[in-house]
C-alpha cells in the first residue's frame, strides 16, 4: 500500500496532462477537450486507492512519502494525508472532472490555455493538501495564484482585471505574512520546515500570539472572513464559472484547511487566547454577510456573499474546540465544496443563455428550462441547509456543537438556517417561479445531455452526503479527535 | 638583482582574454563588411576559451585560495564561479543583441571590443585582493560602458545617457577612492587581506575607519545603484540602445556583488557592525523607491531599471545579516544568500531585456509597456516564457525568484532581524503589482501591433531555456544554492 505513491500521482497526473494540453495547443481544439477529460479523469481515478487504502482508526498521517527536495535548508518533497485533507484530493479531483465537461463547448477561445490552467491548478492544490512540508505547503499555496490570475483576467467578465489583480495581490500579502512566520518557525525549531514537528515545538506566547496573526493574514484572506472578504465577490463575479466553481468549492477551502493544519495545532494557546476573537468575525460573517446577500440583485455576487456566509459557519466550528463544531466545519467544507460549485455551475448554465448574471433579467426560468429548475431548486435547498442535503449535516453539527460551547453564540449561528433560506429561496423564487419574465427567457433551451450529467454528479453527491453522512465523517473521526486532544495541551 | 617570476596561472584567463580582445581588435580592422560575423564568432569563442581556462584553473588550483602578483590578485572559488556566470551572461547577451545591433548599423568591431574589455574589468574587480586592482578593474569596467552607451552616437538620447553616466560614475570612483584613501590612512596597507588583519587586531584609529567605510559604501552604492545613489540607472537604462541596456543590467552586478564581498567582507568585516547598519538603510530606500517609482512607469525599460534598483536592495539584506553580535556563524549563509540573488537575477534580467530586444524591430523600439499588450495572442510560446519571468521577478514560487528572495530571508530572520524581513516582503508585494500588470497586458488585452514576431533560431531557442531555467531552477534549486554556498564558504 504505502509503496505506490499514489499522492505523488494525485499532484502530478493533472500537471502532466496541463502541460501537454498546453503544448498541443489549440490548432486541435477537439483532441485538446478530450485530453484534459482524459487527464482529469485519470487524476480523479488515481484518488480513489487514497479512499480505499484509508485506515479510519488512525488519526496519523497515511501515505507518507518523503524524499530530499533542497537539502541546503532542510526541505523535503515530504507528503501524507490524514482524515482531514484526504477528502479535500478527491474533492478537488472530483470537482475538476465537472469544470473541464462544463467548460466544453462554452469556452471557445484559448481552450488549451483554459482546460491546462485547470488541470495545473487541481494538481496544485492537491499538493496543498498533501504538503507535510510547509515549504512545500507555501510553493503549492502560492502556485495556484498563477493559474487562477489567468483565469479571471482572461476568460472573466468586464470588470475582469481589477478583479484578478485584487484577488493576486490581496491573497499574496497574506501568504508573504505567513511565510515570514514560516522562516521564524524554521528557525525556532532548529532548522525543521517539517509541519509534524513544529505541531510538537513549545513556543512562548508572544511568539505564538504574533505567529497566529501572521498566519491569520494569510488564511483568513483566502477563507475569507470577514472583513477581508471584499475580494471575493469582486473575483467571483468575473471569474468564468469554471473559475468560481474551483475557487468556491476548492479553493477557499485551501484557507480553512490552514487554519486546522497550521494555526490550531502549532499555536493552540494563542487559538484559545484569541478564539473569542475568531469567533466574533465568523458570527458576524455568518449574520452580516447573510444580510448583505439578502440585498443582491447579481446572482454571482449572492452566492459568493452566501460562500462568505457558509465559511463563516466553518471557522466557527473550528475555534469552539469541540468535536461537534470540528466535524461539522469539516462537513460543512465538503458539502459546500458539492453545493457552491453546483450554485455556480447553475448561474453558468443561465448565463450562456442569457449572458446575464442579473436577477432582474429573469423570471419564469422554470416554465422553459423544467429540468434545470428542478435541479437547481434542489441545489437551492441545500444551500439553505435542508434535512437530507449534505449542507444540513455540517450546519446542524457546528449549531450543536456551537450551542454546547454557548448557548447564545449558538442561537446567533442558527439565524443563518432563516437568513440563509431567505437569500437562496428569494433568489429562486425570482428567477425560476412565476411568468415568463420576457422574449429572450421564453427562448430559452433546457439542459443538454452534458450539462444535466454535471449537475447530476453533483446533485448525487450531495444527496449522498446528506442522507448517508457516515463514509465521510468515519474517516475524518480519528484525526479530529487527536487534533482535539493535541490542541487542548499547552505549548508554552 | 632578484627577480622573481609571479605565478600566472590564476590569471589565465584574464591574459587570454587580454590577448584575444587584441587579436580581435586588429582582425576587426582588416575585415570587409560582409565577414564582420566573424568578430562576433571570435568574440564567442574567446568566451568559451576563457570559460574552459577559468575551469581549468579552478581545477589546478584545487579549489583553494591562490594570491599572484604579490597578493594584488588572488583565483578563488568564488571568483570563478562569478567569472564563469559572467561569460555566460555574456554571451548570452551577445547572441540576444546580434540581430538588434545588426538592424541598427552598430554592429561593428568597437561593440565586441568594448564588450570584451568591460568583461575583463569585471574580471579583475571578482579577482581583486588589493584595492589598486580593485579600482582598475571597475575603472576599465566603467570606462567601457560609458563608450557602450554612446555607441549610437547620433542618438542624443544615448549621448545624454552617456555623459549622465560618466559625471557621476566619476564622481563615485572619487568617493570609492577616497574613501580607500582614508582606509590607507588608518592601516598602512591597501592589500585586503593585509587591511582585515590590521582592523582585526584594534590598532587603527576606528573614527578615520569609519569615515573612511562611509565613502566606500557609498562608491559601492553607486556602482549597485542603490538609493540614494541611484539616479543614473533609469536614465542609463532608458537612453542606452536595449542591447547595452541588457549588459549593463546583467553581468556588471556579478561584478559589483564581487566588490561588495571583496571590499566589504574581506577587508572590513571587523566594521561590520558599522556597515551593516549603512546597508539597512539603503536597502529599505531602495526597496521602496524602487518598487513604487516603477508602479508609475510607462517605459518598460525605465520599470526595469527600477526594479533593479529594489532588487539591489533587497540583495543587501542577505550582505547585512551575516555578523550578529560579533558572532559570523550566519555569513556563510548569509553571503551566499546574496549571491544567489544577484545570479538568480542575472538570470531573469537577461531573459527580461531579451524579450524587449525580442519585440524590437528594425525601426522599431519595442519600449513601452503597451508594446506587450496581446502578446499571448502573437505568440503564445514567448507569452509564457515572460509570464514565468516575470512572476520570478516578483519572487512568485515555482518560480527561481522565489527562493532568491527566501534564501535572503532566511538568514535575515536568523540575524534576528524580523522586522526588516517584514518590510521586505511588503514592498515585494508592491513590487508584484508591476509585474503583475506586465502579465496582464500580456494576456487580458488585445494587441495593438500585429507584426510577427520573427527572431533567429540561436536567440529563439536560447530565450526559451532561458524561460524554463527560471522554471526549472525554480523546482530544483538546489545544485545553484549549493553552488554558491560551497563558493563562500571556501573565502
Amino acid at each position: 500500500m504505502a509503496s505506490t505513491p499514489w499522492l505523488t500521482f494525485a499532484i502530478w497526473t493533472p500537471i502532466l496532462f496541463g502541460l501537454i494540453v498546453l503544448v498541443v495547443g489549440d490548432r486541435y481544439a477537439a483532441q485538446v477537450r478530450q485530453i484534459s477529460l482524459l487527464g482529469a479523469a485519470l487524476g480523479l481515478a488515481v484518488t480513489f486507492p487514497l479512499y480505499a487504502g484509508f485506515s479510519t482508526q488512525s488519526g496519523a498521517m497515511q501515505f507518507v512519502e518523503m524524499a530530499n527536495w533542497i537539502p541546503r535548508f532542510n526541505i523535503h518533497y515530504s507528503l501524507g494525508v490524514d482524515g482531514i485533507s484526504m477528502l479535500f484530493i478527491l474533492l478537488n479531483s472530483f470537482i475538476t472532472v465537472l469544470v473541464v465537461i462544463a467548460g466544453w463547448e462554452v469556452i471557445q477561445e484559448n481552450v488549451a490555455q483554459y482546460m491546462a490552467a485547470f488541470l495545473i491548478m487541481s494538481g496544485l492544490m492537491n499538493g496543498v493538501f498533501a504538503a507535510l512540508d510547509a515549504m512545500l505547503f507555501y510553493v503549492f499555496f502560492e502556485a495556484t495564484l498563477i493559474p487562477m490570475y489567468l483565469v479571471i483576467g482572461v476568460w472573466g467578465g468586464p470588470n475582469r482585471v481589477y478583479a484578478a489583480v485584487k484577488f493576486f495581490l490581496y491573497t499574496l500579502l497574506g501568504s508573504l505574512l505567513m511565510l515570514v512566520g514560516f522562516l521564524y518557525l524554521y528557525d525556532k525549531s532548529g532548522g525543521s520546515f517539517s509541519i509534524l514537528d513544529w505541531h510538537k515545538l513549545p513556543i512562548a506566547m508572544s511568539a505564538q500570539l504574533l505567529l497566529f496573526i501572521a498566519f491569520f493574514a494569510a488564511f483568513s484572506v483566502k477563507v475569507p472572513m470577514w472583513p477581508v472578504h471584499t475580494w471575493l465577490p469582486d473575483a467571483h463575479v468575473e471569474a468564468p464559472t469554471g473559475g468560481s466553481a474551483v475557487l468556491a468549492a476548492i479553493m477557499l477551502k485551501l484557507g480553512a484547511y490552514g487554519f486546522i493544519r497550521f494555526s490550531l495545532p502549532i499555536l493552540p494557546d494563542a487559538s484559545h487566547q484569541l478564539a473569542g476573537f475568531m469567533i466574533t468575525l465568523s458570527l458576524i460573517a455568518v449574520v452580516y454577510i447573510g444580510l448583505v446577500a439578502l440585498a443582491q440583485s447579481d446572482m454571482k455576487k449572492l452566492i459568493a456573499y452566501s460562500s462568505i456566509s457558509h465559511m463563516g459557519f466553518v471557522t466557527l466550528g473550528f475555534f469552539i474546540f469541540n468535536a461537534y463544531g470540528m466535524e461539522g466545519a469539516l462537513v460543512q467544507m465538503l458539502s459546500h465544496g458539492f453545493v457552491s460549485a453546483a450554485m455556480f455551475l447553475c448561474v453558468g448554465v443561465m448565463y450562456d443563455r442569457m449572458h446575464s448574471r442579473m436577477i432582474a433579467d429573469y423570471g419564469g426560468v422554470v416554465n422553459t428550462m423544467p429540468k434545470f429548475a428542478s435541479l437547481m431548486m434542489f441545489f437551492a435547498m441545500a444551500n439553505c441547509g435542508l434535512p437530507a442535503t449534505s449542507g444540513f449535516v455540517g450546519e446542524f453539527m457546528v449549531i450543536l456543537g456551537a450551542v454546547k460551547f454557548n448557548f447564545w453564540i449558538g442561537l446567533l449561528a442558527a439565524t443563518t438556517l432563516i437568513f440563509g433560506a431567505a437569500y437562496t429561496l428569494w433568489m429562486y423564487k425570482r428567477v425560476v417561479f412565476g411568468e415568463v419574465a420576457n422574449q429572450h427567457v421564453a427562448e430559452l433551451k433546457d439542459i443538454n445531455a452534458r450539462e444535466f450529467f454535471v449537475l447530476g454528479a453533483l446533485a448525487l453527491a450531495v444527496l449522498a452526503m446528506g442522507v448517508y453522512p457516515l463514509p465521510f465523517t468515519e474517516v475524518m473521526h480519528a484525526s479530529v479527535n487527536e487534533l482535539l486532544k493535541h490542541v487542548a495541551v499547552s505549548k508554552l | 638583482m632578484n627577480f622573481v617570476s609571479p605565478n600566472l596561472l590564476p590569471a589565465y584567463p584574464e591574459i587570454f582574454l587580454l590577448v584575444m580582445v587584441s587579436v580581435i581588435l586588429v582582425t576587426d580592422l582588416y575585415l570587409p563588411e560582409r565577414l564582420r560575423y566573424v568578430t562576433y564568432i571570435l568574440a564567442q569563442l574567446t568566451l568559451l576559451g576563457c570559460g574552459f581556462l577559468t575551469i581549468a584553473v579552478g581545477f589546478a588550483t584545487e579549489g583553494h585560495v591562490t594570491y599572484t602578483f604579490s597578493r594584488m590578485f588572488c583565483a578563488d572559488v568564488m571568483g570563478h564561479a562569478l567569472k564563469l556566470f559572467a561569460y555566460l551572461a555574456v554571451s548570452t547577451a551577445l547572441i540576444y543583441s546580434r540581430a538588434y545591433i545588426a538592424d541598427r548599423n552598430l554592429f561593428k568591431g568597437e561593440f565586441f571590443v568594448l564588450l570584451l574589455f568591460a568583461l575583463m574589468g569585471m574580471m579583475v574587480m571578482i579577482s581583486a585582493n588589493h584595492f589598486l586592482t580593485l579600482y582598475l578593474g571597475l575603472e576599465l569596467l566603467s570606462l567601457s560602458l560609458y563608450a557602450l552607451v554612446a555607441l549610437n552616437r547620433d542618438s542624443a538620447q544615448s549621448v545624454e545617457a552617456a555623459m549622465k553616466y560618466f559625471v557621476l560614475g566619476a564622481l563615485a570612483s572619487g568617493l570609492l577612492l577616497y574613501g580607500m584613501s582614508m582606509i590607507y590612512g588608518a592601516t598602512g596597507s591597501l592589500e585586503i587581506t593585509q587591511v582585515a588583519k590590521v582592523i582585526g587586531s584594534g590598532a587603527p584609529n576606528k573614527v578615520v575607519l569609519v569615515f573612511g567605510l562611509v565613502f566606500v559604501v557609498s562608491g559601492l552604492a553607486f556602482k549597485l545603484g542603490v538609493v540614494p545613489f541611484h539616479m543614473w540607472i533609469p536614465d542609463v537604462y532608458h537612453g542606452a540602445p536595449t542591447a547595452v541596456t541588457l549588459i549593463i543590467g546583467t553581468a556588471p552586478k556579478l561584478a559589483a556583488f564581487a566588490m561588495a564581498m571583496r571590499l566589504l567582507v574581506n577587508g572590513l568585516l571587523p566594521l561590520a557592525v558599522d556597515w551593516q547598519q549603512m546597508l539597512v538603510i539603503l536597502a529599505v530606500l531602495s526597496m521602496a523607491v524602487g518598487n513604487l517609482a516603477a508602479i508609475a512607469q510607462t517605459n518598460i525599460k525605465r520599470m526595469l531599471a527600477y526594479s533593479t534598483i529594489s532588487h539591489m536592495g533587497f540583495m543587501l539584506l542577505g550582505l547585512l545579516a551575516g555578523v550578529v553580535d560579533g558572532n559570523w556563524l550566519n555569513a556563510a549563509d548569509a553571503y551566499s544568500a546574496a549571491m544567489f540573488y544577484v545570479v538568480v537575477y542575472v538570470l531573469m534580467s537577461l531573459g527580461t531585456f531579451g524579450m524587449v530586444l525580442l519585440l524590437s524591430r528594425a525601426g522599431f523600439e519595442a519600449e513601452n509597456l503597451d508594446d506587450f499588450k496581446g502578446l499571448n495572442t502573437r505568440s503564445p510560446w514567448y507569452a509564457f516564457l515572460m509570464l514565468l519571468l516575470m512572476f520570478s521577478m516578483a519572487g512568485v514560487p515555482p518560480t527561481v525568484g522565489f527562493y532568491a528572495k527566501l534564501s535572503v530571508l532566511m538568514p535575515l530572520l536568523a540575524a534576528g532581524q524580523t522586522w526588516l524581513a517584514v518590510v521586505a516582503v511588503l514592498f515585494s508585494l508592491i513590487g508584484a503589482y508591476y509585474y503583475l500588470r506586465v502579465v496582464k497586458l500580456m494576456y487580458f488585452d488585445a494587441p495593438t501591433d500585429t507584426s510577427p514576431i520573427e527572431p533567429g533560431l540561436d536567440m529563439s531557442v536560447l530565450l526559451s531555456v532561458n524561460g524554463l531555467a527560471v522554471l526549472a531552477l525554480g523546482i530544483m534549486p538546489q545544485p545553484l544554492m549549493a553552488l554558491c554556498f560551497f563558493s563562500i564558504k571556501s573565502l
